[in-house]
């Protein structure tokens, strides 16, 4: 059982008890998918029902490993792989639909509880730079996310997204160089 | 480190997940007292999804064993995980205690359509009354589907809740139960249901009341056959027979013709 005893809670929490380590597993990720969640679609609503998606799959699909499976399992690496899966699901079948019209349907980055106050300050700086992040083309937008909004390394990012890291860096740097021009433009 | 103005205000954006998403992910249980022993009861943000029996006669064991196979169970069903709740969701208490729980959220959406259709159906029997499966089947609108409402029943994922227990057999027994046919009986008579008299009626081939004063004829357990005098009661076998003799079914009970 020393194999078990050092591996980290989440997973010692799975092996023991599938619910309470589910719960466990979202305390501990529960920003870093919700994060990329919100910067992908750009909409809470949408955000709020990719990370539901995304550990109710998760969930679903550990229930079937066995103990071996979940002991080598990267959980963060693992539900950021799933969520980039539903995600390019949604955005195929959204690209089969004509365009919304973005005049008549602003994109919604607020928490519907945030006081008045709050959002006018993060309006002048969150927003802006959220909107200019749903510009840029899927692949940089998900680098760019993972790598700089929810930090993580590129080797784990080149695993999420099945490309080499030289790839990965390849698509944050000319993601930033993209949101730099547009930011610039303005 | 950085003091590049674009990186800092990406790394702004993070946010941390909306504290009340986590029910819409996960199920909540308790433990609470029922009618009968003690139930674990499973609910989502919907309402309640999955209720069984926490002593089970059955499975002698400690006490963790029926936890687990409550989780189980819920798990085989449903696909979602089941958190320990702080407190049992409103109306849940008083609904097993009373026997009503037409002001309760369910949350049946892992039910078929049928079945779901079934379970609202036998939702509307009261407490002290139970009805014959036909009348379910006549309910729902598929007269002839009386075995598959047995099966729809049979799957209940919230019993107590929707009262399954108060469909029972034409003959006067109590028939099958997700929790036993013994704790059927038990729950029928500690609500009021005389399944003596139901079966004594039986045997007389009688499954119809008929009160001569008002003209209604009723299921035998409806509230409004309970008040009919013995000197005005009538009974019938089929309800084409009280119809020839010009009673009228009963607009609360809502007595079918195959309940023999």
């Amino acid at each position: 059982m020393s194999e078990i005893d050092c591996l980290d809670p989440v997973r010692k929490a799975l092996l023991d008890d599938l619910d309470e380590g589910f719960a466990e597993l979202y305390g501990a990720h529960r920003g870093v998918v919700f994060s990329t969640a919100l910067r992908l679609c750009g909409r809470w609503a949408d955000a709020e029902d990719l990370t539901a998606e995304t550990f109710l799959r998760a969930y679903r699909a550990v229930a079937g490993y066995d103990a071996a499976r979940i002991a080598e399992l990267r959980p963060r690496a693992w539900l950021l792989t799933i969520l980039m899966n539903i995600w390019r699901n949604c955005a195929r079948a959204k690209s089969r639909k004509p365009p919304p019209d973005l005049r008549e349907e602003p994109v919604d980055t607020v928490d519907p509880r945030e006081g008045v106050e709050e959002a006018a300050v993060r309006h002048e700086t969150g927003d802006e730079l959220a909107g200019l992040l749903a510009l840029l083309p899927e692949e940089q937008r998900a680098a760019v996310v993972l790598r700089h909004v929810v930090d993580l390394p590129v080797s784990e990012i080149a695993e999420v997204l099945r490309v080499p890291q030289g790839t990965v860096k390849s698509h944050v740097s000319r993601g930033l160089k993209r949101l730099r021009a547009l930011g610039g433009a303005r | 480190m950085t003091h590049d103005p674009l990186l800092a205000g990406l790394a702004a954006l993070a946010a941390d997940a909306p504290d009340g998403l986590l029910d819409r992910i996960a199920a909540r249980w308790v433990r609470v007292a029922g009618p009968v022993g003690e139930v674990f009861v499973a609910f989502t943000d919907e309402g309640v999804a999955y209720v069984r029996e926490a002593d089970e006669p059955m499975h002698a064991g400690p006490d963790d064993d029926a936890r687990r196979r409550f989780t189980e169970g819920f798990r085989r069903r449903f696909g979602r995980p089941l958190l320990a709740a702080t407190r049992p969701p409103a109306g849940l208490l008083p609904a097993l205690r009373t026997g009503r729980s037409g002001g309760l959220r369910l949350d049946l959406r892992g039910a078929t359509d049928f079945q779901r259709e079934v379970l609202e159906a036998v939702r509307g029997i009261p407490r002290g009354e139970v009805r014959p499966y036909s009348w379910v089947a006549a309910r729902v609108g598929r007269p002839g589907a009386v075995r598959a409402v047995g099966s729809a029943l049979a799957g209940n994922p919230v019993p107590l809740l929707v009262p399954c227990h108060r469909v029972t057999r034409a003959d006067g027994e109590a028939g099958e139960y997700v929790f036993g046919a013994a704790t059927k009986e038990r729950l029928l008579r500690a609500e009021g249901v005389d399944l003596d008299r139901l079966r004594r009626l039986a045997k007389d081939r009688v499954f119809y009341l008929a009160s001569d004063t008002t003209g209604v004829v009723c299921l035998p357990t409806c509230h409004n056959a309970r008040r009919i005098t013995p000197a005005h009661r009538h009974g019938f076998r089929t309800l084409a027979e009280a119809g020839s003799a010009g009673y009228r079914p009963c607009r609360t009970c809502r007595p079918t013709g195959l309940a023999a």
